[in-house]
Protein backbone atom coordinates (compact mmCIF):
# COMPACT_ATOMS: atom_id res chain seq x y z
CA UNK A 1 0.00 0.00 0.00
CA UNK A 2 1.15 3.55 -0.73
CA UNK A 3 2.22 5.65 2.25
CA UNK A 4 -0.13 8.14 3.84
CA UNK A 5 -0.45 11.74 2.76
CA UNK A 6 1.67 14.49 4.30
CA UNK A 7 -1.15 16.58 5.76
CA UNK A 8 1.20 19.41 6.73
CA UNK A 9 2.22 20.01 3.13
CA UNK A 10 0.26 22.51 1.04
CA UNK A 11 -0.60 21.17 -2.36
CA UNK A 12 -0.63 24.07 -4.78
CA UNK A 13 0.08 22.50 -8.15
CA UNK A 14 -2.97 21.83 -10.30
CA UNK A 15 -3.63 19.97 -13.54
CA UNK A 16 -6.58 18.27 -15.20
CA UNK A 17 -6.94 14.51 -14.81
CA UNK A 18 -7.54 14.16 -18.56
CA UNK A 19 -3.97 15.30 -19.11
CA UNK A 20 -2.94 12.48 -16.81
CA UNK A 21 -4.74 10.16 -19.21
CA UNK A 22 -3.08 11.70 -22.27
CA UNK A 23 0.40 11.46 -20.76
CA UNK A 24 -0.28 7.96 -19.42
CA UNK A 25 -1.47 6.83 -22.84
CA UNK A 26 1.77 8.02 -24.43
CA UNK A 27 3.81 6.14 -21.83
CA UNK A 28 1.67 2.98 -22.21
CA UNK A 29 2.20 3.24 -25.97
CA UNK A 30 5.95 3.45 -25.52
CA UNK A 31 5.99 0.41 -23.27
CA UNK A 32 3.83 -1.82 -25.46
CA UNK A 33 3.53 -1.61 -29.25
CA UNK A 34 0.14 -3.33 -29.11
CA UNK A 35 -1.40 -0.31 -27.42
CA UNK A 36 -3.59 1.51 -29.97
CA UNK A 37 -6.01 4.40 -29.54
CA UNK A 38 -9.33 5.48 -31.03
CA UNK A 39 -11.16 8.76 -30.70
CA UNK A 40 -14.59 10.06 -31.75
CA UNK A 41 -13.71 13.63 -32.73
CA UNK A 42 -12.42 14.76 -29.31
CA UNK A 43 -8.64 14.50 -29.61
CA UNK A 44 -8.00 17.83 -27.90
CA UNK A 45 -10.48 17.26 -25.10
CA UNK A 46 -8.99 13.86 -24.32
CA UNK A 47 -5.37 15.13 -24.60
CA UNK A 48 -4.51 12.37 -27.07
CA UNK A 49 -2.25 14.60 -29.16
CA UNK A 50 1.11 13.38 -27.81
CA UNK A 51 0.21 9.72 -28.50
CA UNK A 52 -1.00 10.54 -32.03
CA UNK A 53 2.15 12.52 -32.80
CA UNK A 54 4.45 9.70 -31.73
CA UNK A 55 2.33 6.78 -33.00
CA UNK A 56 0.26 8.05 -35.95
CA UNK A 57 -0.19 4.54 -37.36
CA UNK A 58 -1.60 3.27 -34.09
CA UNK A 59 -4.30 5.91 -33.83
CA UNK A 60 -7.76 5.71 -35.42
CA UNK A 61 -10.04 8.72 -35.81
CA UNK A 62 -13.57 7.33 -36.12
CA UNK A 63 -15.49 10.58 -36.37
CA UNK A 64 -18.67 11.19 -34.41
CA UNK A 65 -19.66 7.55 -34.32
CA UNK A 66 -19.20 6.14 -30.83
CA UNK A 67 -21.07 2.88 -31.42
CA UNK A 68 -18.76 2.09 -34.34
CA UNK A 69 -15.75 3.01 -32.19
CA UNK A 70 -16.69 0.46 -29.52
CA UNK A 71 -17.17 -2.23 -32.16
CA UNK A 72 -13.85 -1.47 -33.85
CA UNK A 73 -12.11 -1.57 -30.47
CA UNK A 74 -13.62 -4.99 -29.83
CA UNK A 75 -12.40 -6.23 -33.21
CA UNK A 76 -8.89 -4.86 -32.72
CA UNK A 77 -8.44 -7.14 -29.69
CA UNK A 78 -8.95 -10.16 -31.94
CA UNK A 79 -5.63 -9.25 -33.55
CA UNK A 80 -3.91 -8.89 -30.17
CA UNK A 81 -4.19 -5.11 -29.90
CA UNK A 82 -4.94 -3.23 -26.66
CA UNK A 83 -7.34 -0.49 -27.77
CA UNK A 84 -7.99 2.65 -25.71
CA UNK A 85 -11.18 4.46 -26.74
CA UNK A 86 -11.48 8.15 -26.00
CA UNK A 87 -14.58 10.30 -25.77
CA UNK A 88 -16.68 12.04 -23.11
CA UNK A 89 -17.98 9.83 -20.29
CA UNK A 90 -21.54 10.40 -21.47
CA UNK A 91 -20.79 9.04 -24.94
CA UNK A 92 -18.52 6.32 -23.53
CA UNK A 93 -21.31 4.68 -21.57
CA UNK A 94 -24.99 5.53 -21.94
CA UNK A 95 -24.82 6.13 -25.66
CA UNK A 96 -23.06 2.83 -26.35
CA UNK A 97 -24.21 0.60 -23.51
CA UNK A 98 -25.37 -2.29 -25.66
CA UNK A 99 -22.21 -2.18 -27.78
CA UNK A 100 -20.10 -2.41 -24.63
CA UNK A 101 -22.33 -5.07 -23.13
CA UNK A 102 -22.37 -7.43 -26.12
CA UNK A 103 -19.19 -6.76 -28.08
CA UNK A 104 -16.84 -5.96 -25.17
CA UNK A 105 -17.95 -7.15 -21.71
CA UNK A 106 -19.83 -10.34 -22.64
CA UNK A 107 -17.29 -11.01 -25.39
CA UNK A 108 -14.42 -10.69 -22.86
CA UNK A 109 -12.53 -8.17 -24.98
CA UNK A 110 -9.44 -6.38 -23.71
CA UNK A 111 -10.75 -2.86 -24.41
CA UNK A 112 -9.94 0.19 -22.26
CA UNK A 113 -12.89 2.60 -22.30
CA UNK A 114 -11.40 5.95 -21.34
CA UNK A 115 -13.95 8.57 -20.41
CA UNK A 116 -13.30 12.24 -19.84
CA UNK A 117 -15.54 15.09 -18.67
CA UNK A 118 -17.33 12.85 -16.18
CA UNK A 119 -19.61 14.34 -13.56
CA UNK A 120 -20.62 17.90 -12.72
CA UNK A 121 -17.12 19.38 -12.93
CA UNK A 122 -17.11 19.55 -16.71
CA UNK A 123 -18.98 22.74 -15.86
CA UNK A 124 -20.51 25.15 -18.33
CA UNK A 125 -21.54 22.61 -21.00
CA UNK A 126 -24.39 21.63 -18.72
CA UNK A 127 -26.44 18.56 -17.90
CA UNK A 128 -26.53 17.04 -21.40
CA UNK A 129 -22.86 16.23 -20.99
CA UNK A 130 -22.58 15.86 -17.20
CA UNK A 131 -23.11 12.16 -16.82
CA UNK A 132 -23.71 11.11 -13.22
CA UNK A 133 -24.88 7.55 -13.89
CA UNK A 134 -21.88 6.07 -15.69
CA UNK A 135 -20.27 4.28 -12.74
CA UNK A 136 -23.54 2.51 -12.00
CA UNK A 137 -23.98 1.37 -15.58
CA UNK A 138 -20.44 0.13 -15.90
CA UNK A 139 -20.11 -1.57 -12.52
CA UNK A 140 -23.22 -3.63 -13.26
CA UNK A 141 -21.55 -5.24 -16.27
CA UNK A 142 -19.95 -8.61 -15.52
CA UNK A 143 -16.20 -8.72 -16.43
CA UNK A 144 -15.89 -4.91 -16.25
CA UNK A 145 -13.30 -3.15 -14.04
CA UNK A 146 -14.25 0.41 -13.01
CA UNK A 147 -11.58 2.97 -12.05
CA UNK A 148 -11.98 6.64 -11.06
CA UNK A 149 -8.60 8.19 -10.14
CA UNK A 150 -8.32 11.36 -8.07
CA UNK A 151 -5.68 13.61 -9.65
CA UNK A 152 -3.27 14.01 -12.57
CA UNK A 153 -0.61 11.70 -11.18
CA UNK A 154 -3.03 8.97 -10.23
CA UNK A 155 -4.80 9.14 -13.60
CA UNK A 156 -1.48 8.81 -15.41
CA UNK A 157 -0.48 5.85 -13.24
CA UNK A 158 -3.89 4.23 -13.70
CA UNK A 159 -3.72 4.60 -17.50
CA UNK A 160 -0.37 2.82 -17.58
CA UNK A 161 -1.63 0.13 -15.19
CA UNK A 162 -4.76 -0.73 -17.19
CA UNK A 163 -2.68 -1.35 -20.31
CA UNK A 164 -1.00 -4.18 -18.40
CA UNK A 165 -4.30 -5.54 -17.09
CA UNK A 166 -6.09 -8.20 -19.17
CA UNK A 167 -9.81 -7.49 -19.55
CA UNK A 168 -12.25 -4.65 -20.18
CA UNK A 169 -11.79 -1.52 -18.09
CA UNK A 170 -13.79 1.68 -17.65
CA UNK A 171 -11.45 4.55 -16.72
CA UNK A 172 -13.25 7.72 -15.60
CA UNK A 173 -11.62 11.14 -15.36
CA UNK A 174 -12.49 14.80 -15.78
CA UNK A 175 -12.02 18.20 -17.27
CA UNK A 176 -11.19 20.73 -14.52
CA UNK A 177 -7.78 21.75 -13.30
CA UNK A 178 -7.50 19.94 -9.97
CA UNK A 179 -4.93 19.81 -7.13
CA UNK A 180 -2.15 17.28 -7.54
CA UNK A 181 -1.66 15.58 -4.18
CA UNK A 182 -0.54 12.05 -4.93
CA UNK A 183 3.06 11.21 -5.86
CA UNK A 184 4.22 10.98 -9.46
CA UNK A 185 6.01 7.71 -8.76
CA UNK A 186 3.03 5.90 -7.19
CA UNK A 187 2.50 2.22 -7.74
CA UNK A 188 -1.08 1.98 -9.01
CA UNK A 189 -2.59 -1.31 -7.96
CA UNK A 190 -5.99 -2.03 -9.54
CA UNK A 191 -8.49 -3.06 -6.86
CA UNK A 192 -6.39 -1.86 -3.94
CA UNK A 193 -7.77 0.97 -1.79
CA UNK A 194 -5.30 3.57 -0.56
CA UNK A 195 -5.46 4.78 3.02
CA UNK A 196 -4.32 8.37 2.54
CA UNK A 197 -4.92 9.66 6.07
CA UNK A 198 -5.15 7.56 9.24
CA UNK A 199 -7.93 8.29 11.73
CA UNK A 200 -10.08 6.68 14.40
CA UNK A 201 -13.46 8.43 14.68
CA UNK A 202 -14.90 8.12 11.18
CA UNK A 203 -13.91 6.94 7.69
CA UNK A 204 -14.43 8.87 4.48
CA UNK A 205 -14.39 6.66 1.39
CA UNK A 206 -13.93 8.93 -1.60
CA UNK A 207 -13.33 8.47 -5.32
CA UNK A 208 -12.28 10.73 -8.21
CA UNK A 209 -12.18 14.50 -7.72
CA UNK A 210 -13.92 14.15 -4.35
CA UNK A 211 -10.87 12.52 -2.77
CA UNK A 212 -9.39 16.03 -2.70
CA UNK A 213 -12.58 17.41 -1.10
CA UNK A 214 -12.30 14.64 1.49
CA UNK A 215 -8.69 15.64 2.23
CA UNK A 216 -9.81 19.26 2.71
CA UNK A 217 -12.70 18.12 4.91
CA UNK A 218 -10.31 16.08 7.05
CA UNK A 219 -8.21 19.19 7.75
CA UNK A 220 -11.32 21.13 8.76
CA UNK A 221 -12.49 18.33 11.05
CA UNK A 222 -9.01 17.89 12.57
CA UNK A 223 -9.23 21.52 13.71
CA UNK A 224 -12.31 20.49 15.67
CA UNK A 225 -10.56 17.50 17.21
CA UNK A 226 -12.22 14.84 15.05
CA UNK A 227 -9.91 12.07 13.86
CA UNK A 228 -10.83 11.19 10.27
CA UNK A 229 -9.55 8.32 8.15
CA UNK A 230 -9.53 9.11 4.42
CA UNK A 231 -9.47 6.18 2.02
CA UNK A 232 -9.06 6.68 -1.71
CA UNK A 233 -11.21 4.14 -3.54
CA UNK A 234 -9.80 4.60 -7.04
CA UNK A 235 -11.09 1.18 -8.09
CA UNK A 236 -14.84 0.96 -7.62
CA UNK A 237 -14.94 -2.52 -9.12
CA UNK A 238 -13.49 -4.85 -7.98
CA UNK A 239 -14.04 -3.16 -4.63
CA UNK A 240 -11.41 -3.55 -1.90
CA UNK A 241 -13.93 -4.86 0.63
CA UNK A 242 -11.18 -5.95 3.00
CA UNK A 243 -9.87 -2.38 3.37
CA UNK A 244 -13.41 -1.04 3.82
CA UNK A 245 -14.38 -3.54 6.50
CA UNK A 246 -11.08 -3.14 8.34
CA UNK A 247 -11.44 0.64 8.50
CA UNK A 248 -15.10 0.65 9.56
CA UNK A 249 -14.38 -1.99 12.20
CA UNK A 250 -12.02 0.58 13.71
CA UNK A 251 -13.97 3.84 13.23
CA UNK A 252 -17.52 2.48 13.53
CA UNK A 253 -19.07 4.75 10.88
CA UNK A 254 -18.39 6.13 7.43
CA UNK A 255 -19.22 8.60 4.68
CA UNK A 256 -18.94 7.94 0.94
CA UNK A 257 -18.09 10.83 -1.40
CA UNK A 258 -18.37 10.75 -5.17
CA UNK A 259 -19.22 12.90 -8.17
CA UNK A 260 -22.09 10.61 -9.17
CA UNK A 261 -25.70 9.80 -8.34
CA UNK A 262 -26.29 8.11 -4.98
CA UNK A 263 -28.01 5.44 -7.01
CA UNK A 264 -25.51 3.03 -8.48
CA UNK A 265 -22.35 4.73 -7.29
CA UNK A 266 -19.49 3.91 -4.95
CA UNK A 267 -21.69 4.52 -1.90
CA UNK A 268 -24.07 1.78 -3.04
CA UNK A 269 -21.23 -0.70 -3.30
CA UNK A 270 -19.87 0.19 0.15
CA UNK A 271 -23.33 0.02 1.75
CA UNK A 272 -23.82 -3.44 0.27
CA UNK A 273 -20.46 -4.54 1.65
CA UNK A 274 -21.32 -3.24 5.13
CA UNK A 275 -24.86 -4.65 5.08
CA UNK A 276 -23.52 -8.08 4.27
CA UNK A 277 -20.66 -8.10 6.75
CA UNK A 278 -20.77 -5.43 9.42
CA UNK A 279 -23.69 -2.98 9.32
CA UNK A 280 -22.61 0.49 10.49
CA UNK A 281 -24.00 4.03 10.26
CA UNK A 282 -23.23 5.51 6.85
CA UNK A 283 -23.92 8.81 5.08
CA UNK A 284 -23.65 9.51 1.36
CA UNK A 285 -22.20 12.55 -0.40
CA UNK A 286 -23.33 12.45 -4.01
CA UNK A 287 -26.00 13.78 -6.34
CA UNK A 288 -29.54 13.22 -5.11
CA UNK A 289 -31.43 11.87 -8.11
CA UNK A 290 -31.16 14.96 -10.29
CA UNK A 291 -29.47 16.16 -13.46
CA UNK A 292 -26.80 18.88 -13.32
CA UNK A 293 -26.69 22.30 -15.00
CA UNK A 294 -24.27 24.92 -16.34
CA UNK A 295 -21.88 26.64 -13.93
CA UNK A 296 -18.30 26.59 -12.75
CA UNK A 297 -17.06 23.36 -11.15
CA UNK A 298 -16.81 25.08 -7.75
CA UNK A 299 -20.32 26.47 -7.98
CA UNK A 300 -21.75 23.14 -9.06
CA UNK A 301 -20.01 21.13 -6.34
CA UNK A 302 -21.41 23.57 -3.78
CA UNK A 303 -24.95 23.69 -5.18
CA UNK A 304 -25.25 19.91 -5.53
CA UNK A 305 -23.76 19.21 -2.11
CA UNK A 306 -20.46 17.65 -3.13
CA UNK A 307 -17.78 19.92 -1.65
CA UNK A 308 -15.67 19.66 1.52
CA UNK A 309 -18.23 21.57 3.60
CA UNK A 310 -20.88 19.01 2.70
CA UNK A 311 -18.53 16.16 3.57
CA UNK A 312 -17.95 17.81 6.97
CA UNK A 313 -21.72 17.98 7.54
CA UNK A 314 -22.13 14.32 6.57
CA UNK A 315 -19.32 13.31 8.94
CA UNK A 316 -20.93 15.11 11.86
CA UNK A 317 -24.30 13.56 11.05
CA UNK A 318 -22.96 10.04 10.84
CA UNK A 319 -20.97 10.39 14.06
CA UNK A 320 -24.16 11.31 15.91
CA UNK A 321 -25.64 8.02 14.73
CA UNK A 322 -22.82 5.91 16.18
CA UNK B 1 -23.51 -10.10 -37.43
CA UNK B 2 -26.90 -11.80 -37.72
CA UNK B 3 -26.29 -14.08 -34.75
CA UNK B 4 -29.80 -15.46 -34.88
CA UNK B 5 -28.67 -17.78 -37.68
CA UNK B 6 -26.73 -19.67 -35.01
CA UNK B 7 -28.20 -23.12 -35.90
CA UNK B 8 -26.65 -23.08 -39.36
CA UNK B 9 -23.46 -21.43 -38.17
CA UNK B 10 -22.91 -24.02 -35.43
CA UNK B 11 -23.62 -26.73 -37.96
CA UNK B 12 -21.00 -25.34 -40.35
CA UNK B 13 -18.44 -24.93 -37.56
CA UNK B 14 -18.95 -28.49 -36.35
CA UNK B 15 -18.65 -29.89 -39.86
CA UNK B 16 -15.52 -27.81 -40.41
CA UNK B 17 -13.93 -29.52 -37.41
CA UNK B 18 -14.16 -26.81 -34.75
CA UNK B 19 -16.00 -29.18 -32.40
CA UNK B 20 -17.73 -32.54 -32.48
CA UNK B 21 -21.05 -32.69 -34.33
CA UNK B 22 -22.46 -34.58 -31.31
CA UNK B 23 -22.36 -31.30 -29.41
CA UNK B 24 -24.95 -29.82 -31.80
CA UNK B 25 -27.57 -31.69 -29.76
CA UNK B 26 -26.95 -29.37 -26.80
CA UNK B 27 -28.04 -26.27 -28.78
CA UNK B 28 -30.06 -23.84 -26.63
CA UNK B 29 -30.00 -26.23 -23.67
CA UNK B 30 -28.69 -25.36 -20.21
CA UNK B 31 -24.93 -25.69 -19.59
CA UNK B 32 -24.29 -25.75 -23.36
CA UNK B 33 -21.52 -23.97 -25.26
CA UNK B 34 -24.06 -23.54 -28.08
CA UNK B 35 -25.99 -20.57 -26.73
CA UNK B 36 -29.16 -19.38 -28.45
CA UNK B 37 -27.07 -16.56 -29.86
CA UNK B 38 -23.31 -17.08 -30.33
CA UNK B 39 -21.15 -16.16 -27.33
CA UNK B 40 -17.52 -16.43 -26.35
CA UNK B 41 -18.00 -16.91 -22.62
CA UNK B 42 -18.47 -20.66 -23.03
CA UNK B 43 -15.34 -20.78 -25.21
CA UNK B 44 -16.86 -22.56 -28.17
CA UNK B 45 -14.09 -22.81 -30.80
CA UNK B 46 -14.69 -20.60 -33.83
CA UNK B 47 -16.66 -17.89 -32.03
CA UNK B 48 -14.69 -14.67 -31.53
CA UNK B 49 -17.39 -12.22 -30.50
CA UNK B 50 -20.95 -12.38 -29.22
CA UNK B 51 -23.59 -11.51 -31.79
CA UNK B 52 -27.34 -11.26 -31.91
CA UNK B 53 -27.88 -7.68 -30.85
CA UNK B 54 -27.94 -6.47 -34.45
CA UNK B 55 -25.80 -3.88 -36.17
CA UNK B 56 -22.51 -4.46 -34.36
CA UNK B 57 -20.73 -7.08 -36.45
CA UNK B 58 -19.45 -4.87 -39.25
CA UNK B 59 -17.77 -2.56 -36.72
CA UNK B 60 -16.09 -5.52 -35.02
CA UNK B 61 -14.99 -6.79 -38.44
CA UNK B 62 -13.43 -3.40 -39.19
CA UNK B 63 -11.46 -3.68 -35.95
CA UNK B 64 -10.29 -7.18 -36.84
CA UNK B 65 -9.38 -6.04 -40.37
CA UNK B 66 -7.46 -3.05 -39.01
CA UNK B 67 -5.50 -5.32 -36.66
CA UNK B 68 -4.62 -7.53 -39.64
CA UNK B 69 -3.22 -4.50 -41.45
CA UNK B 70 -1.16 -3.54 -38.39
CA UNK B 71 0.11 -7.11 -38.07
CA UNK B 72 0.87 -7.46 -41.82
CA UNK B 73 -1.53 -10.39 -41.91
CA UNK B 74 -2.81 -10.78 -45.51
CA UNK B 75 -5.87 -12.84 -44.62
CA UNK B 76 -9.38 -11.43 -45.15
CA UNK B 77 -12.35 -10.72 -42.91
CA UNK B 78 -15.76 -11.95 -44.03
CA UNK B 79 -18.97 -10.50 -42.62
CA UNK B 80 -22.52 -11.74 -42.94
CA UNK B 81 -25.35 -9.34 -42.16
CA UNK B 82 -29.10 -9.57 -42.38
CA UNK B 83 -31.13 -7.30 -44.62
CA UNK B 84 -33.44 -6.27 -41.78
CA UNK B 85 -30.24 -5.45 -39.88
CA UNK B 86 -29.61 -2.64 -42.37
CA UNK B 87 -32.19 -0.67 -40.39
CA UNK B 88 -29.69 -0.31 -37.51
CA UNK B 89 -27.86 3.04 -37.44
CA UNK B 90 -24.50 1.55 -36.45
CA UNK B 91 -24.33 -0.28 -39.79
CA UNK B 92 -24.03 3.07 -41.53
CA UNK B 93 -21.40 4.38 -39.12
CA UNK B 94 -19.33 1.33 -40.03
CA UNK B 95 -20.22 1.60 -43.73
CA UNK B 96 -18.81 5.13 -43.75
CA UNK B 97 -15.61 4.15 -41.94
CA UNK B 98 -14.29 1.20 -43.97
CA UNK B 99 -13.89 2.88 -47.40
CA UNK B 100 -12.58 6.06 -45.73
CA UNK B 101 -9.75 4.00 -44.26
CA UNK B 102 -9.29 1.99 -47.48
CA UNK B 103 -9.90 -1.33 -45.73
CA UNK B 104 -9.49 -3.63 -48.71
CA UNK B 105 -9.49 -6.76 -46.59
CA UNK B 106 -13.22 -6.94 -45.83
CA UNK B 107 -15.86 -8.76 -47.85
CA UNK B 108 -19.29 -8.15 -46.35
CA UNK B 109 -22.41 -9.95 -47.52
CA UNK B 110 -26.00 -9.05 -46.85
CA UNK B 111 -28.42 -11.95 -46.80
CA UNK B 112 -31.20 -10.32 -48.79
CA UNK B 113 -34.14 -12.61 -48.05
CA UNK B 114 -36.56 -9.68 -47.73
CA UNK B 115 -38.02 -10.99 -44.47
CA UNK B 116 -37.78 -9.84 -40.89
CA UNK B 117 -39.61 -10.92 -37.74
CA UNK B 118 -42.67 -8.71 -38.17
CA UNK B 119 -43.03 -9.20 -41.92
CA UNK B 120 -41.51 -8.39 -45.32
CA UNK B 121 -38.77 -5.73 -45.10
CA UNK B 122 -40.52 -3.62 -47.72
CA UNK B 123 -43.55 -3.32 -45.42
CA UNK B 124 -41.74 -2.96 -42.10
CA UNK B 125 -39.11 -0.41 -43.19
CA UNK B 126 -38.34 -0.40 -46.88
CA UNK B 127 -34.58 -0.59 -47.44
CA UNK B 128 -34.70 1.20 -50.79
CA UNK B 129 -31.78 0.54 -53.08
CA UNK B 130 -29.04 -1.17 -51.09
CA UNK B 131 -26.79 -0.95 -54.17
CA UNK B 132 -27.12 2.83 -54.31
CA UNK B 133 -26.70 3.22 -50.56
CA UNK B 134 -23.53 1.12 -50.25
CA UNK B 135 -21.99 2.56 -53.41
CA UNK B 136 -22.67 6.06 -52.10
CA UNK B 137 -20.75 5.13 -48.95
CA UNK B 138 -17.77 4.09 -51.10
CA UNK B 139 -18.09 0.30 -51.25
CA UNK B 140 -17.66 -1.83 -54.35
CA UNK B 141 -21.00 -3.62 -54.64
CA UNK B 142 -21.57 -6.97 -56.31
CA UNK B 143 -24.72 -9.05 -56.55
CA UNK B 144 -25.19 -12.77 -56.06
CA UNK B 145 -28.47 -13.37 -57.85
CA UNK B 146 -29.15 -16.82 -56.41
CA UNK B 147 -27.63 -17.09 -52.97
CA UNK B 148 -29.19 -20.52 -52.57
CA UNK B 149 -26.82 -21.81 -55.29
CA UNK B 150 -23.54 -22.49 -53.48
CA UNK B 151 -21.57 -22.58 -56.75
CA UNK B 152 -22.69 -19.04 -57.56
CA UNK B 153 -21.90 -17.91 -54.02
CA UNK B 154 -18.33 -19.21 -54.34
CA UNK B 155 -17.90 -17.65 -57.77
CA UNK B 156 -19.05 -14.27 -56.51
CA UNK B 157 -16.90 -14.37 -53.37
CA UNK B 158 -13.89 -15.11 -55.58
CA UNK B 159 -14.86 -12.16 -57.77
CA UNK B 160 -15.06 -10.04 -54.62
CA UNK B 161 -11.49 -10.99 -53.71
CA UNK B 162 -10.26 -9.70 -57.08
CA UNK B 163 -12.10 -6.41 -56.54
CA UNK B 164 -10.30 -5.82 -53.24
CA UNK B 165 -7.20 -5.03 -55.27
CA UNK B 166 -8.84 -1.70 -56.12
CA UNK B 167 -8.18 -0.63 -52.55
CA UNK B 168 -11.74 -0.59 -51.23
CA UNK B 169 -13.95 -3.08 -49.35
CA UNK B 170 -16.58 -5.15 -51.14
CA UNK B 171 -20.27 -5.51 -50.35
CA UNK B 172 -22.00 -8.58 -51.72
CA UNK B 173 -25.79 -8.48 -52.03
CA UNK B 174 -26.64 -12.13 -51.51
CA UNK B 175 -30.19 -12.67 -52.70
CA UNK B 176 -31.65 -15.71 -51.01
CA UNK B 177 -34.98 -17.33 -50.37
CA UNK B 178 -35.75 -18.11 -46.75
CA UNK B 179 -36.87 -21.69 -46.29
CA UNK B 180 -35.52 -22.59 -49.73
CA UNK B 181 -36.49 -26.08 -50.87
CA UNK B 182 -39.38 -26.53 -48.44
CA UNK B 183 -42.70 -25.46 -49.94
CA UNK B 184 -44.48 -24.38 -46.78
CA UNK B 185 -41.48 -22.39 -45.51
CA UNK B 186 -40.82 -20.23 -48.56
CA UNK B 187 -42.24 -16.81 -49.40
CA UNK B 188 -43.18 -16.05 -45.80
CA UNK B 189 -41.58 -14.49 -42.72
CA UNK B 190 -43.45 -16.99 -40.52
CA UNK B 191 -40.38 -19.21 -40.00
CA UNK B 192 -37.96 -16.40 -39.17
CA UNK B 193 -37.87 -17.25 -35.50
CA UNK B 194 -39.93 -20.42 -35.18
CA UNK B 195 -38.85 -24.09 -35.09
CA UNK B 196 -40.95 -26.75 -36.86
CA UNK B 197 -42.83 -29.38 -34.84
CA UNK B 198 -42.10 -33.08 -35.38
CA UNK B 199 -44.65 -33.46 -38.16
CA UNK B 200 -43.48 -30.34 -39.99
CA UNK B 201 -39.89 -31.45 -39.56
CA UNK B 202 -40.54 -34.81 -41.18
CA UNK B 203 -42.36 -33.11 -44.03
CA UNK B 204 -39.51 -30.59 -44.52
CA UNK B 205 -36.73 -33.18 -44.44
CA UNK B 206 -38.65 -35.29 -46.94
CA UNK B 207 -38.69 -32.37 -49.34
CA UNK B 208 -35.02 -31.51 -48.92
CA UNK B 209 -32.96 -34.69 -48.47
CA UNK B 210 -29.66 -32.78 -48.60
CA UNK B 211 -30.27 -31.45 -45.06
CA UNK B 212 -30.58 -34.97 -43.66
CA UNK B 213 -26.83 -35.04 -43.38
CA UNK B 214 -26.97 -32.59 -40.52
CA UNK B 215 -29.85 -34.16 -38.75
Amino acid sequence: MEKTLDTKYTYTEKKDTRSGFGDGLLEAGRRNENVVALCADLIGSLKMGPFIKEFPDRFFQVGIAEANMMGIASGLTIGGKIPFTGTFANFSTGRVYDQIRQSIAYSEKNVKICASHAGLTLGEDGATHQILEDVGMMKMLPNMTVINPCDYNQTKAATIAIAEHEGPVYLRFGRPSWPIFTPADQNFEIGKAWKMIEGTDVTIFATGHLVWEAVVAEAMLREEGISVEVINIHTIKPLDTEAILESVAKTGCCVSAEEHQYNGGLGDSIAQTLARNNPAPMEFVGVDDSFGESGTPTELLEKYGLNAENIVKAVKKVMERK
Amino acid sequence: SNGHISPVWYSVLARSGYFDTEELKTFRKINSRLQGHPAVEEHLPGIRVASGSLGQGLSVAIGAATAKKLNNDPSLVYVLMGDGEQQEGQIWEAAMYAPNRKLNNIIASIDVNRQQIDGPTEQIMDLGSLIDKWEAFGWQVITTKNGNDIEEVITQLNAAKDLLENGRPVLNLLHTEMGYGVDFMTATHKWHGVAPNDEQLENALGQLPVTLGDY
